[in-house]
């Protein structure tokens, strides 16, 4: 549905976010292509997260734009954002803990676009999850709250799905079991942009990997052009002359 | 016998107290207002029923199909335009908010209305009765108010949980950021249970304006009873609330046996006696529902 054809989902110019008196993000730009995974990876305090709040709309940036299939969305806010396609899965999971599991899941579907994501599908995805649909989602385990918060954002059909820290607290084992029930999210043309500090996780997946040190771009490309040295000069902001990449 | 009527006579008024708690239980547990002017907004409802009564051809008993949704309506603006904005700067200029708006409301009251008492005559029904016994007569108003305390209660518990509309409060009363992120509009949310809230205070005041008298000064009074069965009855718990009001109902009503003062003293020290015992109230609960 691109107006020109050759747009990619996700373009962000320029984008500049101040957190309190912090700038969190300075002038980071760059774009998602449609049915790709997109690792962003960078230390504590990069500013990811705040990349992600933004892209949902909880944060407003103070210069930049935000375009998604060629249309600037910077000025809308956080729940019109979800009808135009975007979820996000937000750090710490938040699902809504009074709410039952199955209730948790059902308020996906409430500015829900069209498309192939049900109920059942998911029930099929994570066959532990009917039996437990009616306790609380604040009994479960952190891995299978994941799974649950993950599921919710899916349930509102996105286009583009962020997901802040997928495993952060979580078991390596419970990570990588999530990880491998992706490759059938990519299957139905879902866009994917990840935060991850797991670099090796980020690399294993991603198509394409943009690190970020303190606010600033500091690598990006797809997660086979650099080494681990290269990845990890540019995580923990080593400089090395012969690192100067021109990235910024 | 005379005690086993006060007690039965005392779950009635119960009813109306809870009336008067619903609203400020749900306002409290879903946006964590504490709403100051309820009591004044019930008895602008009620003056409200006394100035249309006369233009509308119905029995006066249901004025409520017209107030209440006159109430709904205002309790959505005024959470938009008026509680919304102070909620960003704290809970405590939300208070005051709500103090000035009681402050407001009772001395419009006076100026249009003057400090003279009012009441709605329902004719027959309210001055007609069950004859249980000799002694013990329940009168068909405090059955019908009991039971649209109960009513009340079960419909916006039920809306609370069955409905999807409820599923989108609860998840905001849980997490305002995270209910964004499924596309919810946390102030139209707000605007909604406030709302709702409204209009169950609008009940209250019809009910205490055909049950006795309303002043422009009498909602302080109603809020303190309001707040007490809230609050003994665990903050946010809806049964809870009922609970509460009911034991407050069945204290004023005993204690008016002791001498006319007590029954309006006794509804407070049995407060105090159940914090003391139950500080979290009969049934302690974080959120809604």
């Amino acid at each position: 549905m691109s107006p020109t054809g050759t747009e990619p989902l996700l373009r962000i110019e320029d984008l500049t976010v101040n957190y309190g008196q912090l700038t969190a993000l300075e002038g980071v730009s760059f774009s998602v292509e449609e049915s790709s995974i997109f690792a962003v990876i960078g230390a504590n305090g990069a500013g990811k997260s705040t990349l992600m709040r933004t892209l949902a709309g909880l944060h407003k940036p103070v210069r930049g734009r935000i375009l998604l299939d060629g249309v600037d969305i910077t000025s809308v806010p956080a729940h019109l954002r979800v009808a135009r396609g975007i979820a996000l899965v937000p750090e710490g999971r938040r699902l809504f803990s009074s709410l039952s599991v199955e209730e948790n899941l059902l308020t996906g579907t409430y500015r829900a676009r069209k498309g192939e994501w049900t109920l059942g599908k998911i029930y099929e995805m994570f066959p532990w999850m009917p039996s437990r649909r009616t306790q609380k989602a604040s009994l479960l385990s952190g891995g299978e709250q994941q799974a649950v918060a993950i599921s919710r954002a899916l349930l509102s059909n996105p286009r583009l799905l962020l997901i802040d820290e997928l495993s952060l607290g979580l078991a390596p084992i419970v990570v990588r079991s999530i990880y491998s029930s992706f490759s059938s999210l990519l299957d139905s043309g879902l866009t994917v942009l990840l935060v991850e500090q797991d670099v090796a996780q980020a690399r294993s997946i991603a198509t394409q990997i943009h690190c970020l040190l303190e606010g600033k771009t500091t690598l990006f490309g797809g997660p086979r052009d650099f080494t681990a040295e290269e990845i990890e000069a540019a995580y923990f902001g080593i400089a090395k002359p012969d690192l100067e990449l021109g990235t910024l | 016998m005379s005690w086993i009527n006060a007690l039965i006579q005392g779950i009635f008024l119960g009813g109306l107290f809870v009336l008067f708690a619903a609203g400020l239980s749900l306002l409290f547990g879903v946006m964590e207002v504490i709403n100051l002017a309820h009591g004044d907004i019930a008895v602008g409802a009620g003056y409200l029923a006394v100035v249309l009564i006369p233009f509308l051809h119905i029995p006066a008993i249901w004025i409520f199909l017209v107030v209440v949704p006159v109430f709904v309506v205002i309790g959505y603006v005024i959470q938009r335009l008026l509680f919304q904005p102070s909620l960003k700067s704290g809970s405590l200029t939300t208070l005051l908010v709500t103090f000035g708006l009681s402050v407001i409301i009772e001395n419009l009251l006076l100026e249009a209305f003057s400090a003279n008492s009012h009441s709605l005559s329902i004719g027959s029904l309210g001055s007609g009765a069950f004859r249980i016994s000799a002694g013990l007569s329940i009168s068909y108003l405090s059955v019908a108010i009991l039971a649209a305390a109960v009513v009340t209660i079960v419909a916006v518990q039920l809306g609370l949980s069955r409905t999807k509309t409820g599923r989108i409060i609860r998840a905001v009363a849980d997490d305002r950021e995270a209910a964004q992120l499924i596309g919810a509009d946390y102030k139209h949310v707000f605007g909604i249970a406030a709302g709702v809230a409204f209009g169950t205070v609008a009940l209250a005041g019809l009910a205490l304006s055909m049950y006795s008298q309303i002043s422009p000064s009498a909602g302080p009074t109603y809020l303190i009873y309001g707040f007490e069965a809230v609050v003994i009855g665990g903050l946010g718990s809806l049964w809870g609330t009922m609970a509460g009001g009911i034991v407050l109902g069945m204290a004023a009503t005993v204690g008016l046996l002791a001498s006319a003062n007590f029954g309006a003293l006794a509804p407070h020290l049995v407060f105090l006696a159940i914090l003391a015992v139950r500080p979290n109230g009969f049934f302690p609960k974080k959120a809604v529902a």
